[in-house]
């Protein structure tokens, strides 16, 4: 089979598998699978409001998702994306607060650049301690998000806070100047439209030019790197700093286009669904575009599922909890040779065919 | 400040290293010994929210805290076990497979568990070891967690296995040199296996140790990365399961800064002083990993730690 079609076919199959199997997993607390299909269809894309929730929650997917994917065609493994959205949403909370930024476009953007500024440090701090003191990055990554989302709180409830939010504590509301209004007076935000460039320009820049080549190498075969002396450690540092960027800028952006201000809802775990969405992509940028609108339609099908069915809102996290694993289980039937399999099937039926592999994992050698 | 709220200061940390280091030490122990056999389990988080709401659920359905136990351990089994049989797949990375387990394990648990978040479930006994001293306050900090002394046995038999036994040896082996566990005639894949799923019942117990002790209730913010932190804390322990133990009380102790300050009066940096232990753990693997080389005591096949 054609890898393309490999690539395709196997992420497919799995979150097939994956709605089969949660289907079952509603059946046992007594809900009609059936119901729930239609239900998580309709709820993501069945009608122009039920797309609105969707592509409203793609937009950060898509930029959290590439906080993993670019660290990871550097061959870095980093989870921490959820500190890098928190804090870009506290930098462009704060950044009005400090200086006075003219109140259009330009200003926007001047605070959506703080946000990006902000997670692309987080998170080229992960690949620093990797790189210069040789932690691992996906534990020192998610560690990070902890420590960020604790100065988030402590910020928002203490410095920064608006005294005129009693019951939730929050940062004054941007103004309205700043804010990101609708596409074409609908619920769909201009962040979507920055998502998509994003993952499209990212894309470009790792297949077409040079240092896009070059951070593929890294990550690729670390060896043949080192060989023709490419600066690994800048390389890294580089797909840190742009992939902390897109996560801080989704921050940024659910701060001035859904929430206003910088308040706890902006903890809502689209860290860790992007997580998800980048392995599913299999880190490839353009990729991202798709599998997030999937897994935007499937958060915003939750409330649906909640409201209509009874089921809890965490369901929608059981789903992604299937569809991961079955995605990571796919991988192990990438390699196998169909038609070999079948042949030896067909000739020696007692032989089951297994053999040894080897089981340990290489990182790096 | 003045002398009582020292004490009190300092009894509230103690007290705190002793509740919070009880769900440490058992979710380091587990690590610990899945780590030894050669592979990490990221998902131990995900196992310990499971089993969480498991030992809640047991506990609640059958009345008695110590089925809930039972349960609670069954849980993170299972779930480890499928983290091992995931894990023996060719080309899937163990790393990954923990991110996606972590994930799975805290849906199933807040999904089944959203019934459980309103009532009460019988508890684990406290051992009151403070009864020399004639201050409520110490009383009242060293009530312990009647699962600690089960943790210590743990850590101390653990020891002794990995050090005496031909079953700790054949874990090492397989953590060592898988070459050398399949020349013996061993299958390295179900060494590991059966070493994540018993890692996955004693990070179980410390699921349980979270919802049925103080404050022993079940919420969906049960757990804020225990899971994880255990994986540095493992590190930081050189995977010896008697340095966890000092280690988990360590990181208990760090973890009750906060909460002890806000008891005696202090609000300010409530949320600074709850990433302390985040940040001490951090500062931990700074001042113990160094680049190009492996951690002294590292399991050989261990992914986490190979370096360039």
């Amino acid at each position: 089979m054609h890898p393309v079609a490999k690539d395709i076919l196997l992420p497919v199959a799995a979150i097939a598998l994956a709605l089969l199997l949660f289907g079952g997993f509603v059946g046992f607390a007594g809900v009609n699978p059936l119901d729930v299909w239609a239900t998580l269809f309709k709820g993501a894309f069945g009608d122009w409001f039920s797309w609105q929730n969707t592509l409203q929650r793609a937009a950060p997917l898509m930029l959290t998702a590439l906080c993993v994917a670019l660290p990871a065609r550097a061959g870095l493994t980093v989870i921490g994306g959820e500190g890098a959205l928190v804090l870009g949403g506290l930098a462009a909370a704060a950044l009005p607060m400090a200086v006075a930024l003219p109140t259009n476009a330009a200003g926007t953007l001047l605070a959506c650049a703080a946000g990006a500024v902000a997670g692309a440090l987080w998170i080229m701090l992960a690949g620093w301690l990797r790189q210069y003191r040789g932690i691992n990055e996906t534990i020192s990554s998610l560690l990070l998000s902890y420590v960020a989302i604790g100065l988030f709180k402590h910020f928002v409830e203490g410095a920064l806070r608006d005294p005129a939010s009693l019951n939730k504590p929050a940062t004054p509301s941007l103004d309205p100047g700043l804010l990101i209004g609708g596409i074409a007076g609908s619920d769909v935000h201009w962040g979507l439209v920055l998502g998509v460039l994003a993952c499209v320009a990212l894309g470009l820049w790792l297949h077409f030019t040079a240092s896009g080549f070059s951070v593929r190498v890294v990550g690729g075969n670390p060896r043949a790197a080192q060989l023709v002396g490419l600066p690994a450690t800048r390389l890294v540092l580089l797909a840190c700093a742009l992939g902390g960027a897109a996560a801080g800028l989704a921050g940024a952006v659910e701060v001035a286009a859904v929430h206003t201000n910088a308040n706890g809802a902006l903890i809502a775990g689209y860290g860790y669904a992007g997580i998800l969405v980048a392995f599913i992509a299999r880190h490839n940028p353009i990729a991202i575009i798709p599998v997030a609108i999937v897994f935007g339609g499937f958060g915003a099908a939750g409330s649906l599922l909640q409201r209509r069915l009874g089921l809890p809102d965490a369901s929608v996290m059981v789903l992604q909890g299937i569809a991961f694993v079955l995605i990571l289980a796919s991988e192990a039937l990438r390699d196998v040779d169909w038609r070999t399999w079948w042949a030896q099937r067909r000739k020696r039926p007692e032989d089951t065919g297994t053999t040894p592999a080897p089981t340990a994992h290489v990182e790096a050698i | 400040m003045s002398a009582d709220q020292w004490i009190a200061l300092i009894a509230a940390i103690v007290g705190g290293a002793l509740r919070v280091g009880v769900p440490f030490l058992f979710v380091s122990l587990g690590e610990c010994l899945t780590e030894k056999s050669g592979r990490i389990n990221l998902g131990l988080e995900g196992v310990l929210v499971l089993s969480a709401m498991a030992a809640f659920g047991g506990a609640y359905l059958t009345g008695s805290p110590w089925l809930g136990v039972l349960a609670g351990a069954t849980a993170g089994a299972l779930l480890a076990t499928l983290h091992g049989l995931l894990c023996s797949l060719p080309r899937v990375n163990d790393v990954a497979t923990g991110i996606a387990l972590m994930l799975l394990g805290m849906g199933l648990a807040f999904c089944l568990g959203k019934p459980l978040i309103q009532p009460q479930a019988p508890q684990i006994p406290a051992l009151p070891l403070g009864g020399w001293s004639d201050s409520p306050v110490v009383q009242s900090a060293l009530q312990v967690n009647a699962l600690l002394p089960l943790g210590v046995v743990l850590a101390v038999l653990l020891w002794w296995a990995f050090a005496r036994t031909r079953w700790g040896l054949l874990v090492r082996l397989a953590g060592d040199s898988a070459n050398a566990t399949r020349a013996l005639g061993y299958s390295v894949p179900g060494i590991r296996i059966a070493a994540t799923a018993a890692g996955g019942f004693i990070a179980g117990l410390g699921g349980a140790s979270l919802t049925l002790f103080y404050p022993g209730s079940w919420n969906e913010g049960i757990s804020s990365g225990q899971g994880l932190i255990a994986v540095a804390l493992v590190i930081f322990a050189r995977w010896s399961p008697l340095r966890c133990l000092v280690a988990a009380l360590l990181f208990g102790g760090a973890g009750a800064i906060g909460p002890a300050l806000q008891s005696v009066g202090v609000g300010w940096g409530y949320h600074l002083f709850n990433t302390v232990p985040y940040v001490l753990t951090l500062l931990i693997l700074v001042v113990t990993c160094k680049p190009g080389s492996v951690a002294a005591g590292s399991p050989g096949e261990l992914s986490s730690t190979k370096q360039s």
